[in-house]
């Protein structure tokens, strides 16, 4: 139960830290609308992370399904 | 967990207080029809082998291949208000077969060893520009022979003037899992068999299993060469949630079917942190954190270098690292004791490490690929690897017109 309350805590610092990052005016992010900077997954992942939601335990937090489909569990 | 997860909405909430949007400039949109915007095609290729099979009860082949074909159409227009409004239809089909499945029967005599799967989906955003807000819905529904799902989905996102955007979205499924059990667990006289040879059954029977989620996120520009988001889903599982084919042989040498408590919550939290290094490389950052109500912990990292080669052709190795504690209900072929609660010799839930390899080709020409209209083509390999001696390879293929 630490262990994961300090996890919280890690990412809670994480995301309130986050904000107070440099200023980036909209002329200024030509590097950050590149399509490889894109922070979901791409559309070619797709099948790989389905077929790793089902051989391995643990799913979810990557922007993917989190349930459904797929009998073989 | 509970109070865990209070606490995290509730941070999370007092961000999303925090921040408001400045109005951007909405002179580039005017109103216009819903029209077509672009068309994906995704295709992949898997295949796999093991030899720690769950419908064995932890041991026989686990050789499975997976052709996988979606194709998704996008169509985006510009209301009165100028919100942007975004429809996107998918459907996917997919052909699998499964050595295991013929183990179904006791001999290993079981006649199907493929199936299909057919999934559509419908999704639909709107984006108001001037308030940085994002509202959207979403239907899904997927069948294969022995399992239906039909889900739905509601999310909110709204962007802070600091180049942040928070979002919120509520996911619920609701499955119907055919009971297939093994044959020796069937009742007789419960199968038919035709001239042909064809087995026949007149009614399975089915049983519920509901998902519902909850999921935050929050990403960031930090700066002109890098952005990050936070990713944590609440996911609160019940119903059925085992499968009616998987065996387990205690000790004694006696089988039974694999029996699961009916609820379980997890609680994936994920970072994801994207570099622009120099002008021609980019690296992808990801790491995730997972625990579940059945003792099962996992870590997740990984990290994807794009090479841009030209400004339209990239090559992108990337490697993936897993590592999972076994779940407290798993143990392995003929270990279980008859006496135990829930048991299972399913190796998805086994501890074990995994570790995925690869690399992806990406070419996007402005003026298109052989053709206007066909604007991006990208293929991408990967081989996985378990402790657990299971070996796959995947294959996929994504094609883009506009």
């Amino acid at each position: 139960m630490r262990k994961k309350k300090r996890w919280l805590i890690v990412v809670s610092l994480f995301a309130a830290l986050l904000p107070a990052c440099a200023p980036v005016k909209e002329y200024q992010k030509n590097r950050l609308n590149d399509s490889e900077m894109s922070l979901s997954s791409r559309k070619v992942e797709k099948n790989e992370l389905n077929f790793q939601s089902y051989r391995e335990g643990s799913s979810g937090a990557n922007g993917g399904k989190t349930g459904g489909g797929c009998g073989c569990n | 967990m509970k109070r865990i997860c209070l606490t995290v909405i509730g941070l999370f909430l007092l961000f999303v207080h925090g921040f408001s949007q400045a109005a951007p400039d909405t002179s580039t949109y005017k109103p216009r029809k819903l029209t077509f915007d672009e068309a994906n095609l995704v295709s992949s290729y898997y295949i796999q082998n093991g030899d720690h099979s769950a419908i064995r009860g932890g041991i026989g082949s686990e050789h499975v291949t997976d052709l996988a074909n979606g194709i998704e159409l996008k169509f985006v227009g510009v209301d009165a208000k100028l919100r942007k409004n975004s429809l996107t239809a998918g459907l996917g089909v997919d052909h699998h077969t499964a050595a295991s499945q013929a183990w179904i029967s006791k001999t290993g005599a079981s006649r199907r060893t493929d199936g299909m799967r057919l999934y559509p989906s419908l999704d639909w955003t709107r984006e108001n520009e001037t308030k940085g807000s994002t509202i959207g819905g979403g239907l899904y529904y997927s069948n294969e022979f022995n399992y239906q799902s039909a889900g739905l989905n509601a999310s909110v996102s709204q962007k802070t003037k600091n180049n942040g955007e928070f979002g919120v979205k509520v996911s619920a499924y609701l499955d119907q899992v055919k009971l297939i059990f093994p044959s020796e667990f069937e009742p007789a006289g419960a199968y038919t068999v035709r001239a042909n040879g064809e087995e026949r059954h007149p009614d399975y029977g089915s049983s519920g299993r509901q998902t519902y989620t909850a999921s935050l996120s929050f990403t960031q520009v930090i700066n002109k060469r890098m952005q990050g988001a936070v990713l944590l889903d609440l996911v609160d599982q019940q119903g059925y949630l085992g499968l009616p084919f998987h065996r387990v042989y205690f000790t004694n040498g006696v089988d039974s079917v694999e029996k699961l408590p009916n609820h379980r919550f997890k609680l994936p939290v994920g970072l994801r942190l994207n570099y622009f290094l120099g002008d021609n490389v980019i690296l992808r950052g990801y790491y995730r954190y997972y625990t579940d109500s059945w003792g099962l912990h996992s870590h997740t990292a990984s990290l994807e270098a794009t090479l841009k080669v030209t400004p339209f052709f990239s090559l992108t190795p990337f490697y993936r690292y897993y590592v999972q504690t076994a779940a407290d209900y798993f143990a392995p072929y003929a270990t279980h004791v008859v006496a135990d609660t829930y048991y299972t010799s399913n190796y998805a839930l086994a501890g074990f490490t995994s570790h995925y390899f690869g690399g992806g080709v990406r070419l996007a020409p402005p003026k298109g690929i052989f053709d206007k209209h066909w604007k991006m083509l990208e293929i991408r390999y990967g081989h996985y690897t378990q402790t657990t001696d299971l070996v796959s390879d995947v294959i996929s293929l994504n094609l883009q017109f506009k």
